[in-house]
């Protein structure tokens, strides 16, 4: 059974078959004539549509109301406070009560509301009905048969239709009428960001780069002003680098592009992606060019962690052991070098392990973890069988260091090691 | 497994009806459209249509041939086209450009649209806009309700989420209803009904606005009691990782449609196999429920038994071998299948979640949930986005994060924006945005003077008036207050007492004993309590919405028979396969039975992309 269906699926869903002509193969249908379940066709209830329930709707209520209820009508939601007025949308419809049937099918035209007055209760009895594409369909009316600033005016105090017409627009792609209205409204962010996001149908950098220049002066928060000018930077900068690096990958005279040809353009690539390409085919730059890693740490205001991570990884993809060693030596003030890290030694570890390094630089990191029993655990993880080694004798655990012994090689050098240390009468043994 | 079920537990009613009445109201609307014609297919129907018709039942109502819906040309020669599709306008802009193409070209053709589960008033207008209106026949198919399994009916609409609680589109609100009232209408009638949410009280209004226009007869319901949940009444449950073994295989392999493609790493072959997942598979069905740390053990165990099935067939005579072949050993063979597959999977998984620290991970999410060392969980998170780890991934933790802590302080939301904008591309501007929006991923307000102000004022504006200050306080109203939900509703069991995971004591062993889904316990408390009374702070922590509604038309309102205790429980905006888990539990520990009735199945994946518009 399970075959048959995934393979059904399998036409279904490959492009492939993109069309097919059926067969005739024997079929399940004819066998399975059943019986029809007890419901009626009745389920197509609005293929007289056009206008659905939305009006007629008041008219139920009245009508209804003098039926039994069987279950109660609960209080949904703040819409609008009842009109004072008394003038109920229903009362357009008198007469028409007993007619409920042909109040579905009638196609209720919505010319006849012509005073703002009319429209407006239409909208307000639209939105008590919580039905969204009764709303929208109001809308829809109401922008044919309004002009803009009448409407935004009034959709300013009623959320529940604005936010149907703001999604209306947007899924109808309306992106000026949509920007008039956030101006409208004051909504200068949102107004701001709207434009912002039309940067991604541009295909073309060099346009994209020039619009995002103009964005950059859009009534942003101050915060999100700063990550668009970022944006725009890059870019730029994106567009310098891969100009230059193309040409000199073309040119066949540099050799880390020989050696590791790019796989992809850096353009439109987020910033800690570029850093990284940039520390792997650009890291001695010196802070004069785009291309340093200094000056895009610097230019973008990376953080120390971050910047560390990323040239760590860019490093050690390549195997550039040296480099990552002088990542993490400082001096001190009497000359002495030592290890420091913004980040974990076990996460170093990690991020080295994972880009293959050698058991000897790894176990550099991994004997710089603090922490002995996550030193002891990273050290067995990573095969830096001397790390352990130390960490027992240095707990003068005689009995781990036999048990350790076991683990390892006959005949290493580790194993050695092990040996000089048990025979060792100079270390006092807790055990 | 072994869990002690209480043997009086009622029979769940059969759903295959739903599927019979889907398919011949497809099949008359085909035949509303006499002659051979080809049928296009919106890509995200093919499965749920699957389920119901197949290729050889469309064929049989002169289907001609079958295409997805790409938004590309048509290449089609027949003189009718069919469109099943959403009621999308982008795809009816399509169709228009099909129809004007044909038009320009002088081809003359029948058109038809066929939506589903209903048209949309905004569809049509872009058929008038494109000038085709009259040309184009159009019609609803009222495929509202898809059976994925024996207590689980999905509407298939994942964007409702979006459209409603984002958006705040109430479109599916009368879809929802129609769900509902579709349901009713076979398995009911309801004597009571929950809720909580404001969709949810829509959607309970817009049902009984349909009941009460149509006939309902007087017969023994088999469903008598239903829960309505908005799905933005509990975020965390969804955003949390699943160690439940569905729901895990849904995390990792993505389930569509109760059917899961296993690839290579799985099979051990070149190949990969589609599965259904659902309760006819023997092995999946004992350890869907299951933590994952159980299910090597049980799946082993399992082996050894299949080892000595076989082994039977040792020292049989001709004629008991014979028996054997016939008898039993296609339902050997058909376990061990699964068997391998099953466990194919579980190496598959185990392999992905240790290459990606999935323990450590677990451990980040535990604290939030507890409370626990937060500084810690904040650095993690942020190595998580310096390490590019995963776009969707660093996203769901800093909206843990946020739900969990009611916000963000300003100094960290602003430098924890700023790195995943550094990481993972500025356009995410978009996308905080909407998390903002959505209250999600939100900043904490300065001061507490003014959230008692806000909360003041909030109440008022909740109840009462509308428009302005809704939107100025509405972070008020997203506020998750998750912190005093889950001591008011114990829903982090003390971390001090020992779990055992194979012998579950509540609905936290979804989440490894951390944590009991804030979904579920609702459920369980208000069926407890038999509504909302004694939960007063908690429904005030949650934004109100409550309600509970009783009945009155001659319907079973005894509370211990059979149909009172089978629940219809309906989460508008999606469910997870550990909420389900969750709920079978609770059924089993409390004698219901639970049908879950969702907008679709989701996860922290597909809620989270559903917040994503860094794309055109």
């Amino acid at each position: 059974m399970m075959k048959s269906k995934a393979d059904e699926e399998d036409y279904w869903n490959s492009s492939k078959f993109k069309a097919f002509t059926f067969d005739d193969e024997d079929d399940e249908f004819t066998k399975k004539q059943e019986v029809e379940p007890q419901l009626p066709h009745r389920v197509f209830p609005a293929s007289c549509f056009l206008f659905p329930a939305g009006i007629s709707w008041s008219v139920r209520e009245t009508a209804s109301s003098l039926r039994e209820q069987s279950f109660p009508k609960i209080d949904t939601t703040p819409s609008l406070p009842k009109n004072s007025s008394g003038y109920s949308l229903s009362s357009l419809f008198k007469g028409k009560e007993g007619e409920r049937e042909m109040m579905d099918c009638a196609a209720v035209s919505l010319e006849k509301f012509r005073s703002l007055q009319e429209k407006l209760l239409l909208l307000d009895e639209a939105v008590g009905v919580h039905d969204g594409n009764v709303i929208t369909a109001v809308l829809i009316y109401l922008k044919k048969s309004l002009s803009k600033e009448v409407l935004f005016r009034e959709l300013e105090s009623r959320q529940t239709a604005l936010r149907h017409f703001i999604h209306y627009l947007t899924e109808s792609k309306e992106q000026r009428l949509l920007l008039e209205l956030y101006r409208a409204l004051g909504r200068t962010e949102d107004e701001a960001l709207l434009q912002y996001k039309e940067h991604l149908r541009i295909t073309d950098e060099n346009k994209r780069r020039d619009f995002l220049k103009s964005c950059v002066s859009l009534p942003f928060s101050p915060e999100d002003a700063g990550h668009v000018q970022d944006h725009y930077t890059l870019l730029e900068r994106q567009i310098i680098i891969e100009a230059t690096d193309r040409q000199a990958e073309t040119g066949g005279k540099v050799e880390i592009f020989q050696k590791f040809p790019r796989r992809a353009s850096i353009l439109n690539m987020p910033l800690i992606t570029t850093l990284y390409y940039c520390c792997f085919y650009h890291y001695a730059e010196t802070e004069g060019t785009y291309s340093s890693p200094a000056n895009i740490r610097q230019t973008f205001r990376i953080a120390e962690k971050q910047y560390f991570v990323t040239a760590l990884a860019a490093r050690a993809k390549l195997k550039a052991w040296h480099d990552v060693d002088a990542l993490f030596t400082s001096r001190n003030w009497l000359g002495f070098t030592r290890k420091k890290s913004p980040l974990s030694f076990s996460r170093v570890a990690d991020i080295l392990s994972k880009n293959n390094a050698p058991v000897q630089v790894l176990q550099e990191y991994v004997g710089l973890v603090d922490d002995v029993e996550l030193r002891v655990a990273l050290a067995q993880k990573y095969k830096c069988h001397f790390i352990v080694i130390s960490t027992y004798r240095d707990l003068k655990d005689r009995q781990l260091l036999l048990g350790y012994r076991g683990k390892v090689e006959r005949g290493s050098e580790e194993e050695r090691k092990i040996d000089e240390l048990l025979s060792n009468p100079q270390i006092r043994w807790k055990n | 497994m072994a869990h002690s079920a209480r043997r009086d537990s009622p029979e769940l009613p059969d759903f295959s009806v739903l599927k019979r009445l889907a398919r011949d109201q497809l099949i008359y609307l085909l035949e509303q459209l006499p002659g051979k014609k080809d049928l296009f297919i919106e890509a995200d129907l093919m499965s749920p249509l699957d389920r119901i018709a197949n290729v050889s039942t469309l064929k049989q109502h002169e289907v001609d041939k079958l295409y997805k819906v790409e938004y590309k040309p048509v290449v089609s020669t027949s003189d009718q086209l069919c469109f099943l599709i959403r009621p999308r306008i982008q795809t009816v802009k399509w169709v228009c450009d099909v129809v004007n193409a044909d038009k320009a070209a002088g081809k003359f053709k029948r058109y038809k649209i066929i939506f589903t589960p209903q048209k949309f008033y905004a569809c049509e207008t872009v058929l008038e806009e494109q000038g085709i209106f009259g040309d184009v026949s159009t019609d609803e198919w009222a495929f509202y309700l898809l059976p994925l399994d024996e207590d689980i009916i999905n509407l298939e609409l994942p964007e409702f989420f979006r459209d409603n609680f984002l958006e705040g589109d109430q479109r599916w609100v009368r879809t929802g209803g129609s769900a509902l009232h579709l349901f009713h209408s076979i398995y009911g009638p309801f004597s009571k009904v929950y809720g909580i949410g404001r969709c949810s009280k829509m959607v309970y209004e817009s049902w009984r606005e349909q009941v009460k226009e149509g006939e309902q007869k007087a017969r023994q319901a088999e469903v008598g009691t239903v829960f309505l949940i908005d799905r933005d009444v509990d975020f965390v449950t969804p955003l949390c990782s699943q160690v439940v073994y569905e729901g895990l295989v849904d995390d990792i392999f993505r389930i569509k449609c109760g059917c899961v493609e296993f690839g290579p790493d799985v099979t051990s072959s070149d190949k990969s196999i589609k599965v259904m997942l659902n309760s006819q598979d023997k092995v999946f069905n004992e350890i869907r429920n299951e933590h994952f740390s159980n299910v090597f053990g049980f799946l082993s165990q399992k082996a050894r038994n299949l080892q000595t099935a076989y082994d039977k067939r040792r020292g049989m005579d001709i004629k008991q071998m014979k028996t054997f072949v016939s008898e039993e050993l296609k339902g050997l063979k058909q376990e061990h299948r699964l068997l391998s597959l099953h466990i194919g999977a579980s190496e598959s998984m185990m392999k992905k979640k240790t290459k990606q620290d999935f323990q450590e991970l677990l451990k980040t999410e535990h604290s939030l949930l507890e409370g626990f060392e937060i500084r810690e969980c904040i650095s993690f998170i942020e190595e998580h986005i310096n390490r590019q780890v995963s776009m969707i991934e660093s996203l769901r933790l800093l909206c843990l994060l946020s739900l969990t802590e009611n916000g963000l302080l300003p100094k960290d939301y602003r430098s924890l924006k700023a790195q995943y904008l550094q990481s993972y591309g500025v356009d995410h501007l978009l996308t905080f945005a909407n998390l903002k929006q959505l209250g999600l991923l939100v900043e904490q307000q300065p001061g507490e003077t003014l959230t008692v102000m806000e909360s003041k004022m909030g109440k008022l504006v909740n109840d009462k008036t509308a428009g302005k200050l809704t939107d100025a306080f509405s972070s008020l109203a997203k506020k998750s207050n998750f912190r005093a939900l889950s001591r008011r509703l114990s829903l982090v069991p003390k971390s001090d007492e020992e779990y055992d995971l194979r012998v579950p004591r509540d609905m936290a062993y979804i989440f490894s004993g951390a944590y009991i889904p804030l979904s579920c316990k609702l459920i369980e408390q208000v069926l407890e309590r038999d509504g909302w009374t004694g939960l007063e702070e908690v429904t005030r922590l949650l934004n109100g919405h409550e309600f509970a509604v009783t009945g009155s038309n001659g319907a079973d309102l005894r509370p211990q028979s059979d149909a009172q205790r089978i629940i219809l429980v309906m989460f508008l905006g999606g469910c997870t396969f550990s909420e389900i888990s969750a709920l079978r539990f609770l059924g089993r520990e409390r004698g219901y039975k639970f049908i879950v009735l969702t907008t679709a199945i989701t996860n922290s994946a597909r809620l989270i992309e559903a917040m994503l518009d860094n794309h055109v």
